[in-house]
């Protein structure tokens, strides 16, 4: 018995098995009318090791959702979630996320909101200062160890929130708008910057945005969702532009422009769609 | 040569512009300090004006001249009942223990409650009716339960400012940001780390908030207590000029209570001061 059950196993594939599974995911809410209402409707969804995938698609289709699944801050209503090949249940161990409001923690200063993970995974404090010590010099805010969030810059906090998290070195890095509420300078040198950093690593990359552009210029690959509800997948994109890129170079690249056009042309009557539902 | 001349002056012309900027705050302090002292010298003369003059009753009014002459016997030669000190620690100690069983309670069950909508839910009703009953009309019960020493002050103390406090950290358990807890436990926090690191340190700018409120209730419930029934302490001492007609002795009790509230005052602020680090550097 034993024998036959070692001959019908078969090793997972580690470059076919996707680092994010969606199985016919469904995620509904109970109004507080007692109505269903169902937010995401039979996503499937592969994300392979160390792509870098954008979805985007009208307000309120259930970007977020779609992130908080995969966090496992909620589960779905239907369907599974595998991680790595093992069924996502409760929090998600092996991914970290930037929130598009500050995730750092305002009581901490800046060394200890990006050692934070590595101590409560029980390091030693001298060590984790060590190798938070590196991560601020990597994100350019040397010199800022001892500061409080509340007296950084906007774009310091995302950098103090995207070293907390790489720190980790995740497998999966999430991150929901996390450059939106930025100026467009400071966007285009975080976006650069996270595409330099990623590049030395293989995290898979979940990146919510509204901006179809953003998605292109960082990604390999764009999701566009439907509008809700029942939010769906309606389009799948591979962006095979030359890495690496400089995001506010690529924008001008005319291979950027016809897929920009491609996407839109999809992205728009899901805009639309939205947009005559709220009136 | 020319330049150089030229950034020394726009060197002097900014140290001379900060210093009328100092100055002009040091003034603007003054100036307040001036006029608050001018009425306390208004307030304080007219009361002693009309009481010597004999325009309002001394018997009922007494004055400030009285009363502090009152207290600097009580101080001196001690009241009628013992030291004045006696008094006096006897009412703080009544004051902070209660504040202190109040505080510790009130986190915990508003932590515990605010975490747990299933406890909440339960006992979130029982809460509010216990609330709404005026606490003085527990003193009574409480003087029966504990007598008159000091247990039954405590008792009295704890009820009023633990439901201050409870409210305080049950609402700053709850507007805890959502994404900051889901970032401590994608970072990998347990139950326990996660209040430690956010949900303790986010509440506390409510919690604390709550003290000021809660040391004045603490001090009341001592007092209230101690009138009630008690052989010790400065809510004893005022009871007991009142019993003897004591204008004077009312008065001087009231003055020596709002000494101790301010000094609280003042503690609680260094307290909040100190925990707030993160807040206060930030403006
Ligand atoms: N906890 C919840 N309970 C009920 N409904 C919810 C809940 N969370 C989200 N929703 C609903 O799910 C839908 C999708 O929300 P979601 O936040 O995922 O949208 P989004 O695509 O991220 O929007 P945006 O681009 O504006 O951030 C919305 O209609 C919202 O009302
Ligand atoms: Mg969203």
């Amino acid at each position: 018995m034993t024998t036959e059950r070692m001959v019908r196993y078969v090793a997972p594939d580690n470059a076919s098995t996707p680092v994010i599974n969606l199985k016919a995911v469904t995620k509904e809410y109970i109004k507080p009318t007692g109505e269903i209402h169902t937010v995401l409707q039979d996503i499937n969804l592969q994300i392979g090791k160390g792509e870098f995938c954008s979805i985007v698609g009208p307000s309120g289709c259930g970007k977020s959702t779609t992130l908080n699944l995969i966090a496992g801050f909620e589960a779905p209503t239907a369907g599974k979630i595998q991680i790595g090949g093992t069924l996502l249940q409760g929090i998600n161990p092996s991914a970290a996320c930037v929130f598009q409001t500050d995730n750092t923690f305002p009581w901490k200063t800046v060394i200890d909101n990006v050692s934070l993970g590595l101590r409560l995974h029980g390091m030693k404090k001298s060590e984790a200062y060590e190798q938070a010590r590196h991560w601020i010099e990597r994100v350019g805010l040397k010199g800022f160890e001892n500061h409080y969030p509340s007296r950084l810059s906007g774009g310091m906090r995302k950098r103090v929130a995207l070293a907390q998290c790489l720190i980790m070195q995740p497998e999966i890095l999430l991150m929901d708008e996390s450059f939106s509420a930025l100026d467009v300078h400071t966007r285009s040198v975080m976006e650069n910057e996270l595409l330099s950093i990623w590049e030395e690593t293989s995290a898979s990359v979940v990146f919510i945005t509204h901006d179809l552009e953003e998605a292109i210029a960082l990604s390999d690959r764009v999701i566009v969702m439907t509008a809700g509800p029942a939010a769906t997948i309606k389009g799948d994109y591979r962006i095979d532009l030359e890495r690496p890129r400089n995001v506010a170079e690529i924008r001008f690249d005319p291979e950027f422009l016809k897929l920009h056009q491609q996407i839109w042309n999809d992205l728009r009557d899901e805009v639309m769609t939205s947009y005559a539902q709220l009136h | 040569m020319h330049s150089s001349t030229n950034v020394s002056q726009t060197q002097i012309e900014m140290t001379a512009r900060k210093n009328a900027l100092r100055s002009q705050a040091i003034r603007n302090r003054l100036r307040t300090l001036v006029l608050q002292i001018l009425v306390f010298a208004l307030i304080v003369g007219s009361w002693q004006l009309l009481s010597s003059r004999h325009w309002i009753d001394p018997f009922f009014f007494s004055s400030p001249v009285d009363i502090v002459k009152h207290i600097e016997t009580w101080v001196v030669d001690g009241t009628s009942a013992g030291p004045l000190y006696e008094h006096f620690v006897v009412t703080f100690e009544e004051t902070v223990i209660s504040f202190i069983i109040g505080t510790i309670l009130g986190v915990v069950m508003g932590y515990l409650l605010g975490r747990n909508k299933l406890l909440s839910d339960i006992f979130g009703p029982y809460i509010t009716m216990l609330n709404a009953l005026p606490r003085v009309v527990l003193a009574p019960i409480f003087i029966v339960w504990f007598g008159l020493g000091m247990p039954s002050k405590v008792a009295l103390g704890v009820t009023l400012t633990f439901f201050i406090v409870f409210f305080n950290a049950f609402q700053g358990v709850r507007e805890v940001d959502r994404n900051l807890v889901n970032n401590a436990l994608l970072l990998g926090a347990n139950q326990r780390q996660l209040a430690r690191h956010v949900i303790i340190p986010s509440a506390l700018t409510w919690i604390l908030s709550s003290l000021h409120t809660s040391f004045g209730f603490a001090l009341t419930g001592a007092v209230v207590g101690e009138f009630i029934g008690a052989t010790k302490g400065l809510g004893f001492l005022i009871s007991e000029a009142q019993g003897s007609f004591d204008t004077t002795g009312v008065f001087a009790g009231m003055v020596l209570l709002s000494i101790t509230s301010l000094l609280a005052d003042w503690l609680v602020t260094r307290l909040e001061r100190r925990f707030v680090v993160w807040r206060s550097t930030a403006k």
